[in-house]
């Protein structure tokens, strides 16, 4: 758990973060989101103490972190950075394999770790390990640079865009990837981005930054049904606000699931148990339909989705 | 065998060659003085003034690098960044006086020989291994620098692992360009009384023996090619050692 409590940062007469208090739970990601200079990234490194604060308090599992000892501190933080910082004088396996062995663990546990993180963000050890970063593309070294995070298996894990500068799809590859991890691990994370559909997707919770306020911090249906200040809604966007809200819900959560699922007829119009309402309501839109059937993996319909389910769950 | 050691091993060979075996080309040397002048330089053997040159220069080299390598990681460091204007301000002055010059400033100071040559030299061999320390650590991408202290490593293991690796390639053309240049100006060491295969020369133009000149000029052309060639087969080992830097 880290619990920022009043904490301010001035950079001489600017005040970089200004007295924010923000609690996140063991387990939950929270999102910083916020237009440019709005003092997100300083948060964040405040939590690592890359920069001391200069007021308030911070606590990480109810230490003040200017108690612990700063080495210590770090190493069970994972931190990755937009621009990855990986070291361009080591193979993509030595930068992995960084916190590993600071922390001194064997040879081969650090090797065998490192194969299951580069299987983990889907980049095959054989032909990545021993690449140096240089020779990655940019999605590759964002990989990287998460699965370098990830190597230690730290109780909490800091992000400060690590998808930035990226194209949209393989920012969305990634962002699934987030998801699926995040699922199986539950570290406690600080995500930072000024990108809100990036928060609104991978977020248990949201602060919404200004001027190095936090102007709201609640879940992202919250944040997208009830925008604490004009601010906010023009973030989330007040046009397709609705879009939104139905793109943070899977169909399944919603459909009216059958007592037995039952083969698919095969070239029927469908979608996925997993995808967002907000795909379905897409192609109910383009096919002009009012009841979808919905398939898993397996080719099996599990149930329907009707619109008027859809239009009261979205309202 | 690595192929890059090659070329300095055989300029080396040419080098030895030349301070051992000039006194025998006497009769192709004959045509170039008047009768009465002595053809080959007598004073010192060709290998005692090498060694001294080579002595002269090495040692003020390694001064050089160390206090400037010193001086330059420390004003990088949060603790000493308020010098660091002053010492890239520093830096810049080698390129704008002339080596010859800082020998001339060191005669009046410390008078003649082998003390004041080396004092200059040292001093003024600083400069260019200054400035490429500066400016290959400040050159090192920043997110690298966070990363490596925000995953926790304490900062000698930052200097050590990462900055002077990373620039580790322009300190040593730094150094390189610092041993050329004291190379040429330990030979004009010589006006000042220093011992160097810039003596030959010095006693050529004086005595109007084009011989000496020759045979000085040759054998420092030489150790200058021998000692250049040397580091550009450091700098490819280097490369061959960090090969994520080459590409
Ligand atoms: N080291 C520093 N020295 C002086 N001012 C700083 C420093 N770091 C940040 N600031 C200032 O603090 C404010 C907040 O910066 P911060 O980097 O936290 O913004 P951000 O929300 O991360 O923005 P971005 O989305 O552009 O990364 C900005 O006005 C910035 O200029
Ligand atoms: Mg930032």
């Amino acid at each position: 758990m880290i619990e920022l409590t009043n904490v301010s940062r001035r950079f001489g007469e600017v005040t970089a973060v200004d007295r924010i208090s923000l609690t996140v739970e063991t387990g939950e990601t929270c999102v910083l989101v916020g237009s440019s200079g709005c003092g997100k990234s300083t948060t964040l490194r405040m939590i690592n103490r890359l920069l001391p604060h200069s007021a308030g308090d911070i606590r990480v599992d109810g230490q003040d972190i200017r108690e612990v000892d700063l080495q210590q501190l770090r190493l069970n933080m994972g931190y990755a950075i937009q621009g990855t910082g990986l070291f361009p004088h080591w193979t993509v396996a030595r930068n992995i394999a960084l916190v590993p062995q600071l922390q001194g663990w064997e040879r081969a546990r650090v090797e065998a770790r490192v194969t299951e993180l580069l299987d983990m963000l889907g980049l095959s050890p054989a032909e990545y390990a021993d690449k140096y970063p240089a020779q990655l593309s940019g999605g590759q070294a964002q990989r990287v640079g998460v699965a370098r995070a990830l190597a230690a298996d730290p109780n909490i894990l800091l992000m400060d865009e690590p998808f930035g500068a990226l194209d949209a799809i393989t920012r969305e590859n990634l962002q699934n990837e987030m998801l699926r991890i995040q699922r199986r691990l539950r570290k406690t994370t600080v995500f930072v981005t000024h990108d809100i559909d990036e928060a609104l997707r991978l977020a248990d919770r949201i602060a919404v930054m200004d001027q190095g306020r936090i102007l709201q911090h609640d879940t992202p249906d919250a944040i997208l049904r009830q925008p604490a200040s004009a601010f906010v809604e023009s973030l989330v966007g007040s046009q397709d606000r609705g879009l939104k809200l139905a793109a943070l819900q899977s169909v399944a959560e919603v459909m009216q699931r059958h007592p037995q699922p039952r083969q698919a007829v095969p070239e029927k119009v469908s979608v996925g148990a997993q995808d967002s309402l907000r795909q379905a309501l897409s192609v109910m839109l383009w096919q002009q339909l009012s009841e979808l059937p919905v398939v898993d993996d397996q080719g099996l319909e599990l149930g329907v989705l009707t619109r008027e389910r859809l239009w009261r769950e979205t309202a | 065998m690595m192929r890059h050691w090659l070329t300095p091993a055989l300029w080396l060979l040419v080098l030895v060659a030349g301070c051992l075996g000039l006194p025998a080309l006497e009769p192709w040397l004959q045509p170039l003085v008047d009768g009465r002048q002595a053809v080959i330089y007598p004073r010192d053997s060709f290998v005692t003034l090498l060694l001294n040159h080579l002595q002269l220069v090495a040692i003020s080299a390694a001064a050089a690098t160390l206090v400037a390598l010193g001086g330059g990681i420390a004003v990088t460091r949060p603790w000493g960044r308020d010098f660091l204007p002053m010492a890239s301000q520093l830096a810049s002055i080698g390129q704008t006086v002339p080596p010859v010059a800082v020998l001339a400033l060191a005669v009046p100071v410390m008078g003649f020989g082998d003390g004041p040559t080396f004092v200059a030299l040292a001093l003024y061999g600083l400069l260019p291994i200054l400035r490429n320390t500066l400016a290959g650590l400040q050159g090192i991408d920043p997110a690298v620098r966070e990363a490596a202290t925000g995953m926790g490593m304490s900062s000698s293991q930052v200097l050590l692992r990462v900055e002077l690796p990373l620039a580790g390639r322009v300190i040593l053309a730094g150094i390189r360009t610092s041993v050329t240049i004291n190379i040429a100006t330990a030979a004009i060491g010589s006006t000042i009384g220093a011992q160097t295969l810039g003596d030959p020369v010095i006693a050529g133009l004086v005595n109007g023996n084009t011989a000496y000149v020759l045979q000085g000029a040759v054998l420092i052309g030489l150790l200058a090619v021998t000692v250049d060639s040397l580091f550009e087969a450091l700098e490819q080992q280097w490369l061959k050692r960090t090969p994520g830097l080459s590409g």
